[in-house]
């Protein structure tokens, strides 16, 4: 029996390890500075991606900029401010259920909200605010993490020295929680790297490099479905693909380290 | 003379609840200015939160209750509007654990009078080496101000701590147990430092080491359960002491 | 002092709101954009019929319904057995530096974005099915099959966490009465860790059911009730994210009634998971 479970184990490796291989040995060859750095060429049958990371960096930031503010925040009020009780409970609730929220239900009510009822249109405004709301649950799981692991004795030292609540909280507490906040930073990136079909209808496809908030774009991961669905070219689909699943374990990878060194030194 | 300010605190009546459980039962008692003042009893007897009580740190405690009356001179401190922060810069608290800031050691010392308002960097730089003099800091340390405060021995940093308390110019320094965890040589050098402190400070000295109190001390009072059970001059409480409990955890019969 | 802590513990409760407010919104904006079109229909009629022609004003959607339930239980029947055996191995049989480096290698997996699923789907496991099995190769088998590798990853992480939890004691205990490993497990761990392995799955199956890109790319997108694993299907999700782009008036506001559903089906799915998460 337990050779079954070690064969079927194994099996489940397999199949991640053949992603990764297949990704990278087709697409890797694909990944030169040319395609880094030029844009789109008839509809994506030629050239590179440049103008989808513009894109993707641009919506990315913007959604962490809203994000990061509006997370960390819930995590100090839930963590320094209030103790367990029916208003904790209903706010962590909420952002549990937000988390499980599937993106096409997102991408429905951005599109909604967003582009049609306040009218931004398909803009980097619009995906990145969408983004937000999907990111939401993930900085503020990780920031309440990374903040109830300072020691307590923290804060009372900075109580004994007549610090006020706020400044021990900003002069102290925040910068040790900093490593674990970040880690909340990463995975998100990393998530919303991989997401289209929320960024499909709030960002739209726009091929040209976006320049303000109020420009669609396309991002790489929308790039990649619209070449894959249309068959429009299977080397720069393959190449974009590897700079998406590369940058992805990377920061994923990166994230979790992170956050082993930062638990270790507080436990 | 004025009672009233003739101590530097005072307390009456003064009983202190969190939840259901009563940790200290109307309790009364005067501290002098510029003494050392021991607070002795064995474990739970309401020591630690009474010290807590005089710069409202015990206000922290969940569910935390007070009655009774608190003076620091002629401020009462147990009213509601009471600025905890003033407070606690007039009242200095040392923990019984060296809690040193993941800064470095000049940081350590200057992060409280920085944001007292205390902007000028010359004033500050002198601040932090007057109050690790004080301490019997300043020699081991003076040149590796700039080094990790966590990089620091045991003994080293329950210095530190009492340093960065005397950085904020406090009037009264409350010490819970702060030799509990050191050697000998920290001790005696924390010991020595007091004997000094007690020239410019108001010194409360929470101990569970009946040895310590009776070396340490100006006066002493006895805690038993949540309850005052004896105040007075060390020496005489030491030598003959009115109250038969006091004299049974004296010798050791419990403790 | 005091004035200025008050002002910013309100701030922050502000912000704290954000997490719930967005749920409300997300909720509000879609029932209203959606049930205008289920009082039209009637909700009989929109959840029962399968006619699905918006251009002709029909908003049946019970083929998309029976095909998203399908495609679920489908991934379930991969991806449970799969990472069960995953998580039981990580958990129970794995000596400790091997589960440090295997754990994070699994989690990897959910990184990976769903449209490079269906890529992969759609060049090497449709041509197989199209070549081994028949059909056009998209198909309800093809959905099932990514969609339970896609799974893997939440019901692994679950599942080990809900194993690990079972105290060692348990062990101990059946050890010594002389059952092997495998019998420990079976008899002992499993039943304990139960409603956590349940929770997994509940979890997985919340996954599946709202997964939108890979499905559109390998499952077919055809309009009719599936008759065998080898047909063409359309979800709730694709039919959606389909036709999303171009729908105007009763249309659109029929795909986001097919979201009031989607959203009902989950909500469901998480609540549950959370009862009984709650109940151990």
């Amino acid at each position: 029996m337990k050779s079954l479970l070690w064969a079927l184990t194994g099996f489940t490796l397999l199949i991640l390890v053949f992603i990764i291989v297949d990704i990278s040995v087709k697409g890797l060859p694909q990944v030169t500075p040319l395609f880094l750095f030029q844009d789109p060429q008839d509809m994506g049958r030629a050239g590179g991606i440049f103008s989808t990371i513009v894109a993707t960096a641009y919506i990315t930031a913007l959604a962490l900029l809203i994000a990061s503010p509006l997370g960390v925040g819930t995590a100090i009020y839930l963590t320094e401010y209030t103790r367990e009780g029916a208003a904790t409970r209903i706010i962590r609730f909420g952002a549990e259920c937000l988390a499980g929220v599937p993106s096409i239900i997102l991408g429905l009510f951005g599109f909604v909200l967003f582009v049609m009822k306040l009218g931004f249109g398909w803009s980097i405004l619009s995906g990145g605010l969408t983004l937000a709301i999907m990111v939401l649950p993930i900085i503020i799981r990780t920031s309440e993490e990374a903040i109830k692991a300072v020691p307590q004795e923290y804060r009372l030292a900075c109580y004994s020295l007549g610090l006020s609540q706020w400044q021990a909280i900003t002069r102290i507490v925040l910068p040790a929680a900093l490593p674990g906040i970040t880690t909340g930073v990463m995975l998100s990136v990393g998530r919303s790297l991989g997401e289209t079909a929320v960024l499909l209808f709030t960002a739209g496809a726009a091929l040209r490099t976006p320049l303000s908030i109020f420009d669609s774009g396309r991002t790489m991961a929308v790039h990649f479905y619209i070449l894959a669905r249309e068959g429009l070219s299977m080397p720069n689909a393959y190449g974009t693909a590897a700079v998406l699943v590369i940058s992805i374990l990377l920061i994923n990878l990166t994230a979790y380290t992170l956050m082993q060194r930062f638990m270790r030194r507080y436990s | 003379m004025n009672q009233v300010t003739q101590f530097k605190l005072r307390i009456e009546h003064l009983s202190f609840f969190y939840g259901d459980f009563q940790a200290l039962k109307d309790i009364s008692l005067e501290v002098r200015g510029h003494e050392i003042f021991g607070l002795m009893g064995p474990a739970k007897s309401g020591k630690s939160t009474l010290l807590r009580v005089l710069n409202r740190m015990s206000d922290l405690i969940p569910g935390a209750r007070v009655e009774g009356k608190a003076w620091l001179d002629g401020l009462d401190i147990l009213a509601p509007d009471c600025d905890l922060v003033a407070l606690r810069r007039r009242v200095g608290l040392v923990l019984s654990k060296p809690v040193p800031l993941p800064r470095s050691i000049l940081e350590n010392l200057t992060l409280a009078p920085r944001l007292a308002g205390k902007r000028d960097a010359g004033e500050l730089a002198a601040l932090a080496e007057a109050a690790l003099k004080a301490a019997q800091l300043w020699d081991e340390v003076k040149d590796r101000l700039r080094d990790s405060a966590l990089k620091l021995s045991g003994g080293q940093q329950q210095r530190l701590c009492l340093a960065r308390t005397l950085a904020m110019e406090p009037e009264v320094i409350l010490l819970d147990e702060p030799t509990s965890g050191l050697d000998p040589i920290s001790t005696a050098k924390i010991e020595e430092t007091l004997f000094q402190l007690k020239k410019n400070y108001t010194i409360i000295l929470v101990s569970n080491n009946t040895k310590q109190i009776a070396r340490a001390t100006d006066r002493v009072a006895f805690l038993l359960m949540s309850r005052l059970v004896e105040v007075g001059d060390t020496h005489q409480v030491f030598t003959v002491p009115q109250d038969k409990r006091t004299d049974d955890y004296i010798s050791g019969r419990f403790g | 002092m005091r004035t200025q802590g008050k002002f910013i513990e309100r701030v922050l409760f502000l912000l704290a709101l954000s997490a719930v407010s967005s749920l409300i919104l997300i909720t509000v904006f879609i029932f209203m954009e959606g049930l205008p079109l289920i009082v039209h229909t009637g909700l009989g009629n929109f959840i029962l019929s399968t006619h699905w022609a918006p251009t002709k004003g029909h908003f049946g959607i019970f083929a998309m319904i029976v095909s998203s339930i399908l495609v679920t239980l489908g991934a379930l029947a991969l991806g449970v057995p799969l990472g069960l055996s995953c998580a039981i191995t990580l958990a129970e049989f794995a000596p400790s530096p091997v589960r440090r480096v295997l754990k994070p290698a699994l989690e990897l997996l959910a990184g990976i974005p769903s449209v490079v699923y269906g890529f992969l789907g759609v060049v090497w496991l449709v041509p197989l099915i199209r070549e081994h099995l028949g059909g056009p190769g998209l198909s309800l088998l093809a959905a099932s099959i990514i969609l339970g590798i896609m799974i893997l990853p939440t019901v692994i992480s679950i599942s080990i966490d809900a194993l690990t939890a079972v105290p060692d004691i348990y062990r101990e205990g059946s050890i010594a009465l002389g059952a092997t490993r495998w019998q420990t497990v079976r008899r002992v761990v499993l039943p304990a860790a139960s409603s956590g392995i349940v929770t997994a799955i509940i979890l997985g199956m919340g996954r599946a059911v709202g997964e939108t890109m890979a499905v559109i790319m390998v499952a077919g997108n055809a309009l009719k009730l599936p008759t065998s694993v080898l047909d063409p299907v359309r979800t709730l999700t694709s039919n959606i994210a389909l036709e999303l782009a171009y729908a105007a008036g009763r249309h659109r506001e029929a795909l986001f009634a097919t979201g009031i559903v989607l959203f009902l089906i989950i909500m469901l799915l998480n609540f549950s998971a959370t009862l009984i998460t709650r109940r151990r």
